[in-house]
């Protein structure tokens, strides 16, 4: 029994003056028009999301019921940054076991209707509160930390980060829901103000508004559609919230082992990856993503990047869609814009974006620092 | 933790001892009683044997730096702090700490040795204080 993928929906991502159920809303019905589905042919709602963004208590209720899911069941699910992949882990759970038949998973976040001083209190909260952000950790800094180590165990460049930068800004003018769409050069990315060194502001991400969805369902009825798309891989892990418990800050432990769980669910080895979503909420994540997933070995992310070798016609394009850099970084819907842009390469429908052929690709999507890791493949 | 930090996240805990430690100058980590494991951060309850007699012992107030960063865009509640420097160490004896830097950025090489130790701040608030051998 596999799930498969027969509708697909992606909003715009970015600065949007509508509520968190409006915004919603856009990627469902896309969704459902994508499929020919109706609300009636659901089995459930499962919404993936970070509920401390929000003004509005209790996400999905408010959310199932202003897209006309009521009485379907519904629910939320959290795991940070990673919370949509969690939630399409979840219905894949409930489908493979019989219990759903077609399930509407829904990755949703309004960021920016919290006020400057909200984000920032939130911004220090976000490591381990007990022992780390009375330090005055930050998101950036964390991932600043695993920068000079990276760059001191094997010589990792702020040059190859910036390259990182270059071509997911390059790659973001070629998607209409991205958040950014100008290309930038490596000069102003070197150039731009220091937010945690070594980190600039090119090195990061951008908080954003935005919503996706996708219509899975069980082997049976996807079947059906012209263009199923094959959940074949799902794994997950965890590893220590506190970078005071973890033993190697230049890796992710958790996505190592998450895309050990991936590749051997699906049959695959690293080198069947025709093209990849990974999580650049930093450059220097896309870089630990590169060696995390085996698609080179320890320490040559930063060669891999200068090469070229994760563009399009390199060996291992990714994100091709402009990564969380350019797309902006709604955290609760970037699992399921990953898996939206799985399947749009694996039909064939990526436009400008388009990698030649793909047969397999694969998502990985990280939870705060590497608290949580889901990495998926997918495939025609 | 108490006083442990320059804001307060975290009203309660098991390990609340430590404060009374840090203001006499202590490092300090927790030990199983049991499997002998030391835990720095402390906690007292072990998750290898799941037991909860805790001991509390002190740290010479060495070790190395494991990286480090400074960080310009400020958290809410460190605006005036800014920049500052975070450094992590891994402490003699076991156990790793973040820490602020009392020195330059510019003088830090990951895996030098560092020197451990309490710095006063404003309405009796503590942090660990790195600086360089």
């Amino acid at each position: 029994m596999r799930t498969g993928v027969v509708g697909i929906g992606h909003g715009k991502f970015g600065r949007r003056e509508v509520t968190v159920q409006e915004l919603a809303f856009e990627p469902f019905r896309e969704a459902l028009e994508d499929c020919g589905l109706h609300q009636k042919d659901l089995d459930a709602l499962i919404v993936g999301s970070s509920p401390e963004y929000h003004r509005q208590r209790s996400l999905s209720g408010v959310v199932a019921e202003y897209l006309g899911m009521n009485p379907k069941p519904t629910f939320l699910v959290e795991a940070a940054c990673a919370s949509s992949s969690a939630a399409l882990a979840t219905a894949d759970a409930y489908i493979r076991a019989g219990i759903y038949d077609t399930v509407a998973v829904l990755g949703v976040q309004k960021m920016l209707e919290l006020s400057t001083p909200e984000i920032l209190a939130l911004m220090g909260r976000v490591g381990d509160v007990q022992w780390e952000s009375g330090f005055g950790t930050t998101f950036p800094g964390y991932y600043a930390m695993f920068a000079h180590r990276h760059m001191f165990e094997y010589g990792t460049t702020r040059e190859q980060m910036a390259a990182v930068a270059v071509k997911n800004h390059h790659y973001g003018t070629k998607n209409p829901n991205a958040m950014f769409q100008k290309e930038i050069t490596a000069e102003k990315a070197l150039a731009s103000r220091i937010v945690a060194s070594p980190l600039t502001l090119y090195d990061c991400c951008a908080n954003a508004d935005g919503a996706a969805c996708m219509i899975v369902t069980n082997e049976e009825t996807a079947k059906k559609a012209e263009t199923p798309i094959w959940m074949a891989g799902l794994g997950s892990a965890t590893a220590p919230m506190s970078v005071l418990r973890r033993e190697k800050l230049s890796e992710i432990p958790s996505a190592i082992d998450a895309a050990r769980n991936a590749y051997k669910m699906a049959g695959i080895e690293p080198k069947d990856v025709d093209v990849a979503d990974v999580h650049d909420c930093f450059t220097i994540a896309e870089i630990l993503a590169y060696e995390d997933l085996g698609f080179c070995e320890k320490g040559g992310g930063g060669k891999m990047i200068e090469e070229g070798e994760t563009h399009i016609g390199g060996r291992i394009p990714v994100n091709v869609d402009g990564g969380l850099k350019s797309k902006g970084h709604p955290v609760g819907a970037t699992g399921v814009s990953m898996a939206v842009e799985a399947v749009k390469q694996l039909r064939g429908e990526a436009g400008e974006r388009q990698v030649d052929g793909a047969e397999i690709a694969l998502m990985h999507n990280v939870g705060g620092i590497g608290q949580y890791c889901f990495v998926n493949i997918l495939r025609r | 933790m108490g006083k442990l930090g320059k804001v307060d996240f975290v009203p309660f805990s098991k390990v609340d001892g430590i404060e009374e430690r840090l203001k006499e100058g202590k490092i300090s980590a927790t030990r199983c009683k049991k499997c002998k494991n030391i835990y720095l951060p402390p906690r007292m309850d072990c998750p290898e044997c799941l037991d909860e007699e805790m001991e509390w012992v002190d740290c010479e107030g060495k070790g190395t730096l494991v990286t480090y960063t400074t960080i310009h865009a400020a958290p809410a509640g460190f605006e005036d702090d800014v920049p500052y420097t975070i450094c992590l160490v891994d402490v003699e004896g076991g156990g790793r700490l973040v820490g602020w830097l009392d020195g330059k950025e510019e003088d830090l090489k990951i895996g030098m040795g560092v020197s451990i130790g309490i710095r006063d701040l404003p309405e009796e608030r503590m942090i660990y204080s790195i600086t360089l051998e």
